[in-house]
């Protein structure tokens, strides 16, 4: 599903673009917590969370995070944005309950991202 | 593989959240320049950003990140001056944190930092003591056959 398809499906606000198109959105991981993304998350996905922290742009740096779904009507900051515009990580925000995204996106197939519980 | 040698220093200050992060950040795209490849870099990145934010959240003067870049290994080093940790193997437990309101309102507070940083580690190492403070050394082996489970 592409990045713009996703927004329309979610009744979203795209905050960013991917300046080239964004990657297909086909793997999501949905959680507010960081290091549960940073322990849980193996590969290049979409992450889907609540949290607005300056922290959460830089996980997604380094995890490689290829889209981010702000849920709950949760708007980061512009200088968040910014980052985001620098790495070129599209971005949106939607008023949806995170439970209801994830539930939207799955039904029009995407699917959970390789990852590990934490006791693995 | 790059053959590069190299020693990257980060101070970290107590309680600038705003920056938290960003030492990390800067370390992995440095390692990328370097030729360090992407899933190393990745490792590396998780396990200083884990540091990197225990000391911002919980050390009581903040502290340092520090990587040091030889062809066979990569090794991080996080040290700080205290509080200490009083009960180590309950702080490695999956899940235990004591990360008060306001980090949990940032993300924070999983109880996953330690854990992540030793499962992106070869060789993982801590050593603290109450009112002094605490040193963790990770290492990330370099060569192809020994990557992390």
């Amino acid at each position: 599903m592409k990045f713009s398809d996703v927004s329309i499906l979610l009744e979203g606000q795209i905050l960013f673009d991917a300046s080239a198109g964004s990657d297909v959105i086909d793997k999501a991981y949905a959680a507010d917590l960081l290091s549960d993304v940073l322990a849980l998350t193996e590969e290049r996905t979409t992450l889907i969370t609540g949290t607005i922290s300056p922290q959460v742009i830089r996980v997604a740096e380094i995890l490689n995070i290829i889209a981010i779904i702000f849920v709950r009507g949760k708007r980061p900051s512009q200088e968040i944005i910014d980052y985001a515009q620098r790495l070129d990580i599209p971005m949106l925000t939607t008023r949806k309950t995170m439970f209801e995204t994830c539930g939207l996106l799955y039904a029009n197939g995407v699917r959970p991202c390789k990852n590990r519980t934490a006791d693995e | 593989m790059s053959d590069m040698n190299a020693s990257l220093t980060y101070e970290v200050h107590a309680g600038n959240i705003e920056q938290g992060g960003s030492a990390s950040a800067a370390l992995k795209s440095e390692l990328r320049k370097m030729g360090i490849c992407e899933e190393q870099a990745r490792r590396v990145g998780i396990i200083a950003f884990e540091g990197e934010m225990n000391l911002l959240l919980y050390a009581t003067n903040g502290g340092t990140l520090k990587a040091e870049v030889t062809p066979e290994a990569i090794d991080i080093t996080v040290e700080d001056d205290g509080p200490g940790i009083d009960d180590i193997d309950l702080a490695m437990k999956p899940g235990y944190s004591t990360a008060p309101d306001w980090a949990l309102n940032l993300g924070f507070g999983a109880g996953m930092g330690l854990v992540n940083m030793k499962r992106n580690s070869n060789f993982f190492e801590i050593h603290s003591h109450t009112g002094k403070g605490t040193l963790i050394r990770c290492r990330l082996n370099r060569r192809k056959n020994d990557a992390a489970d």
